[in-house]
């Protein structure tokens, strides 16, 4: 029998059901794994006795015939930007080390409703704010993969924590945020599935706010099914989250079954950028074909304000962030470092309480809001941004898809970029133009690198569409048939 | 009435002022969260986790504020802008839990209008508009509990505040009192506002600049926070003068904001520290545009009471009344209600129709006088407005004089009874009874024959002793007219 922990969801949720082991034993196989992973960095809080509670609870569900669903005594784990109950949430930061809210976040009380057992929160960079997973508080995440190879590399950010635990098998499926690419970079790091859904799709109640316009959270698993059928739990209208769309939710994991056939998907042309790995270009070009093989049209089309993309989101993300982060001032919860006034105090507590990316990112925002300037940056940016919206909607008259690479490299050694945040920006060259107009997008591990690393390839789909970027990734996951694990791709 | 001037060295001085008042609006939860409103409660009771700004925390807009909002829009005759858009203004304070108010910046939910100002003197005067916005309102700081420390109350932190700003119309401090006094008549008119300056659910800061008459409009300053009329009167007197002599010594005014010292009679500047802010106002991520249709702001048209110009027209239309005594009636809803059941005979009464000038004399004079005494509002008025019609009705039909009404009147402010009742028990009723007021006419005839036959000589003045005397006799109940035409009949022949 395969490892509790190499199982994907759907096998697991059938083990469960035909009673092969119970959802104690599988939490217990998950802690143990997380236990002895803890190089990783992976999490910044276990919580054990949470989690044998509530396996016992749905072991107790499933023998009294009321099994709640498919996620009911899975294991999942869940970025520390989630607000959890009496369980500390931190957002990677110092400034609220300690802090334990008193609520939980909608989409963790959702997935807790659908049974999901918690293993705990995971490591992110600080507020979410990095690509790299190294700003945490907390120390930086290593990845899965690379291990032994005598250099660490990064499980990308911000959901890295996330990535890693997956990837790592710690847990069958995590939770992450992704503000401008923080699920789906990851996720391509660390060749697992990582599902940005439409801006709008999960509730943003309880979620450390980044950057309010573009903040989504989404699944992180090990195939496609699974991350439809986490969103199913996840997703759904909440009036306390103004910008949560009032939509049924269809059953997103039933998606990836259905046949491609006839699909029209996008390459588009501004996304082949000087630079770029050819391994990556020919992992690109051979989906392609994997499309073409299963009776899809492919298409190039154009998305004439790609380039803009990035420095538009490096206006639009630090200007709400820095607003966001006014509240962490150290007078009600969190660090607070005295001073002899209540500015002297202020400033203490978020010198010492925020990292150099969060005070670079709150110096960027408050400089392009300031006045003389918020109409050059700020107002442009919006734009800008709107512009973006369109090209993708124009784009979308003519084909169902857009296929595209998540990332323009494979993971890197910690360390690296550390010095250039340009560089360290770049990583989400790819990812940012669909946070920008709030579409849904999915990063699929579609290969190896030379290096043996991981490559994912990413769909961006309509408006409330996940379904077909789900039926779209499921098509990439089959032809790759990528099922490498870092265990076989040189554990210790 | 004569412009207000501030006369100078180099001439008279012309006062410019323009309002921003914050009205806090009356609605049972805040303007973003479900947490109470409800004055008075004790500290940070009244806070929601949205209030005090925890991590993830998400605003959700109240409609109800809204509808008020909109309400008061229409009841200053204004345009209602049918998408607007909160901002935020971010600063940090120690009561301003999330380092940002959220606000209406570029696009308010109101835009142009107009009140009418009623002047002592009866004439009106049309102050404009410039727009009304909703925000929140901050916690409350409080300095001077502890020498170490401050406290903060977040209990007022997020309620629905109406930021109603008036173009610089203004020209003299009786101006602008009479403009909070008649916004604050409108908003209690429309229930959108208890307009009580003390409680802080009104608020005012002050824009003041002087000009030579007929010159373009030169630099102002801003007195935050004024909390009476008085105050806010007096604030621009003092400001005003402050800027004539700074003109009139050479110097210069600079754009600042000032705070107003009572008990000084002055104002002086702010640190600048308090004020020098780059409020970086940006759209509320967390929240879409507010849209409105047509519809919507028709409905609230439609449930809009008759508000207190057009009930002043009214009355002096309908009832014949000055436009000072209509203009004192309306102030309020209640007294307005009060006098037209005094007029008019009260619900379903067959009354109908009484002497409404008679009425408004009775309720203005003699009824805030008694009020004004006893230092209570028209809804605890010991007499009800039944009452008082009733002993309108009881002179207009001759069963009491105006002279014992009086009396009736006193003795209705101290018990509260039907003054028919009073009249009754008392035995006041007017006696009009020619052979009874003869009688009592002859005896005292009979009792002074010099002093009769003084009157028959011609000395006119000693009839006035002869009404003094009857009416002792009859206790002060003769009717007087009838008194005076027997008197002379008798005396005069």
């Amino acid at each position: 029998m395969t490892a509790l922990t190499d199982l994907d969801m759907v096998a697991a949720a059938a083990g469960l059901e035909k009673r092969d082991f119970t959802a104690v034993e599988l939490i217990q196989a998950h802690l143990a794994a997380a236990k002895a992973a803890r190089d990783l960095n992976a999490f910044i809080v276990e919580t054990p006795d949470a989690a044998l509670g509530a396996a016992a609870e749905a072991d107790k569900r499933r023998l009294a015939g009321k099994a709640i669903g498919p996620l009911d005594g899975i294991p999942i784990a869940i970025k520390d930007l989630f607000c959890t109950e009496g369980v500390q949430t931190t957002a990677g930061s110092r400034i609220l080390k300690g802090f334990a809210p008193a609520y939980e976040s909608t989409v963790t009380a959702n997935l807790k409703r659908a049974g999901a057992v918690f293993v705990g929160k995971t490591n992110l960079d600080e507020f979410a704010m990095g690509s790299a997973n190294i700003t945490s508080a907390f120390g930086p995440v290593k990845n899965p993969w690379g291990r032994g190879s005598g250099k660490d590399l990064v499980p990308g950010g911000s959901s890295g924590g996330s990535a890693a635990a997956v990837a790592a098998g710690l847990c069958l499926g995590a939770t992450g945020t992704d503000t401008g690419g923080s699920i789906r970079q990851p996720a391509s790091f660390c060749g697992i599935v990582g599902l940005k859904p439409t801006y709008g799709r999960c509730s943003r109640w309880g979620i450390v706010a980044f950057a309010s316009s573009l903040d989504q959270a989404g699944p992180m698993t090990r195939t496609v099914t699974d991350a439809g059928l986490m969103l199913s739990a996840m997703a759904g209208h909440d009036p306390r989250d103004s910008t949560s769309a009032p939509l049924p939710c269809p059953d997103f994991a039933a998606a990836a079954g259905q046949p491609v056939k006839g699909l029209r998907i996008g390459i588009p042309k501004e996304y082949r950028i000087d630079g770029m790995p050819a391994e990556i270009d020919a992992l690109w070009r051979k989906a392609e074909t994997w499309f073409k093989d299963q009776g899809c049209e492919v298409a190039e089309v154009s998305l004439p304000h790609t380039k803009y993309a990035l420095p538009t989101y490096y206006i639009v993300a630090p200007a709400e962030a820095s607003s966001n982060l006014a509240r962490y001032d150290g007078v009600r919860y969190g660090l607070r470092v005295p001073g002899e006034t209540l500015d002297e105090m202020y400033m203490n507590t978020r010198a010492e309480g925020f990292g150099p990316e969060v005070r670079r990112r709150i110096l960027i925002g408050t400089y392009v809001l300031s006045a003389g300037y918020y109409d050059a940056y700020y107002l442009k940016a919006q734009q800008v941004r709107a512009l973006i919206a369109r090209d993708f909607a124009q784009a979308f008259e003519r084909v169902d898809a857009i296929l595209a690479p998540t990332a323009p490299s494979p993971a890197f050694a910690i360390g690296e970029k550390m010095d250039d945040p340009i560089a360290m920006y770049l990583n989400d060259v790819f990812t940012v133009p669909a946070s920008l107009a709030g579409l849904p997008a999915l990063s699929v591990p579609a290969g190896l690198s030379q290096g043996g690393l991981p490559l994912g390839l990413q769909l961006i789909g309509r408006a409330f569409d996940e379904e077909t970027v789900i039926r779209a990734g499921a098509a990439i996951e089959r032809a790759a048939e990528f099922d490498s694990r870092p265990s076989r791709a040189g554990r210790r | 009435m004569g412009a207000y001037r501030i006369q100078g060295d180099s001439g008279a001085w012309e006062v410019v002022i323009g309002l921003e008042v914050h009205a806090q609006v009356i609605s049972e939860a805040k303007l973003f969260s479900g947490a109470p409103t409800a004055f008075g409660a004790e500290a940070n009771t009244q806070v929601s986790l949205v209030d005090a700004a925890m991590p993830g925390m998400l605003p959700v807009l109240n409609e109800r504020c809204i509808e008020q909002a909109v309400r008061t829009g229409l009841g200053l005759k204004a345009k209602i802008n049918l998408t607007s858009v909160f901002e935020r203004k971010n600063y940090f304070y120690a009561d301003l839990p999330p380092g940002y108010q959220i606000s209406q910046y570029k696009h308010p939910l109101v835009g142009e209008g107009t009140i009418v100002l009623d002047m002592p003197d009866g004439s009106t005067r049309s102050v404009g508009i410039e727009r009304l916005h909703v925000e929140q309102d901050a916690g409350k700081s409080m300095h001077d509990q502890d020498p170490r420390r401050s406290f903060i109350d977040l209990n007022r932190a997020g309620v629905a505040l109406m930021e109603i700003v008036s173009k610089p119309d203004l020209r003299a401090p009786e101006e602008a009192g009479a403009y909070l006094r008649k916004l604050r008549s409108i908003l209690r008119y429309l229930g959108t506002c208890d307009g009580n300056m003390e409680e802080g659910s009104m608020r005012c800061d002050v824009n003041v600049s002087v000009r030579k008459p007929g010159e373009n409009f030169r630099t102002r300053a801003e007195i935050k926070n004024v909390n009476s009329v008085r105050f806010v009167m007096q604030a621009i007197e003092h400001e005003a003068q402050r800027q004539v002599r700074l003109y009139e010594e050479g110097g210069k005014v600079v754009q600042e904001t000032r705070l107003y010292d009572a008990n000084k009679g002055e104002t002086r500047p702010m640190r600048a520290k308090e004020f020098a802010h780059d409020y970086r106002y940006f759209p509320d991520p967390d929240l879409l545009p507010l849209k409105l249709s047509a519809d919507y702001v028709d409905a609230i048209a439609a449930t809009l009471p008759e508000l207190p110009d057009e009930k002043k027209e009214r009355f002096m239309r309908d009832y014949g009344l000055t436009a000072y005594d209509a203009g004192v009636l309306v102030v309020e809803r209640e007294t307005a209600d009060y006098f037209e059941i005094v007029a008019r005979g009260g619900k379903g009464a067959k009354g109908g129709g009484r002497d409404a000038k008679t009425a408004a004399n009775w309720v203005i004079t003699n009824l805030f006088g008694l009020l004004n005494a006893k230092g209570l509002s028209i809804g605890q008025s010991p007499i009800s407005a039944d009452h008082l019609g009733k002993l309108v009705d009881l002179i207009a039909d001759d069963t009491i004089s105006g002279r014992i009404a009086k009396d009736v009147f006193e003795i209705m402010g101290e018990t509260g009874r039907d003054p028919a009742d009073i009249v009754a028990e008392k035995g006041l009723k007017q006696i009009t009874d020619t052979g009874a007021i003869e009688a009592a006419i002859d005896q005292v005839i009979a009792a002074n024959p010099d002093k009769a036959a003084e009157v028959k000589a011609g000395k006119d003045k000693l009839l006035g002793w002869f009404v003094g005397q009857v009416m002792k006799a009859t206790g002060g109940k003769a009717n007087p007219a009838m008194l005076n035409e027997l008197l002379r009949k008798k005396l005069l022949g």
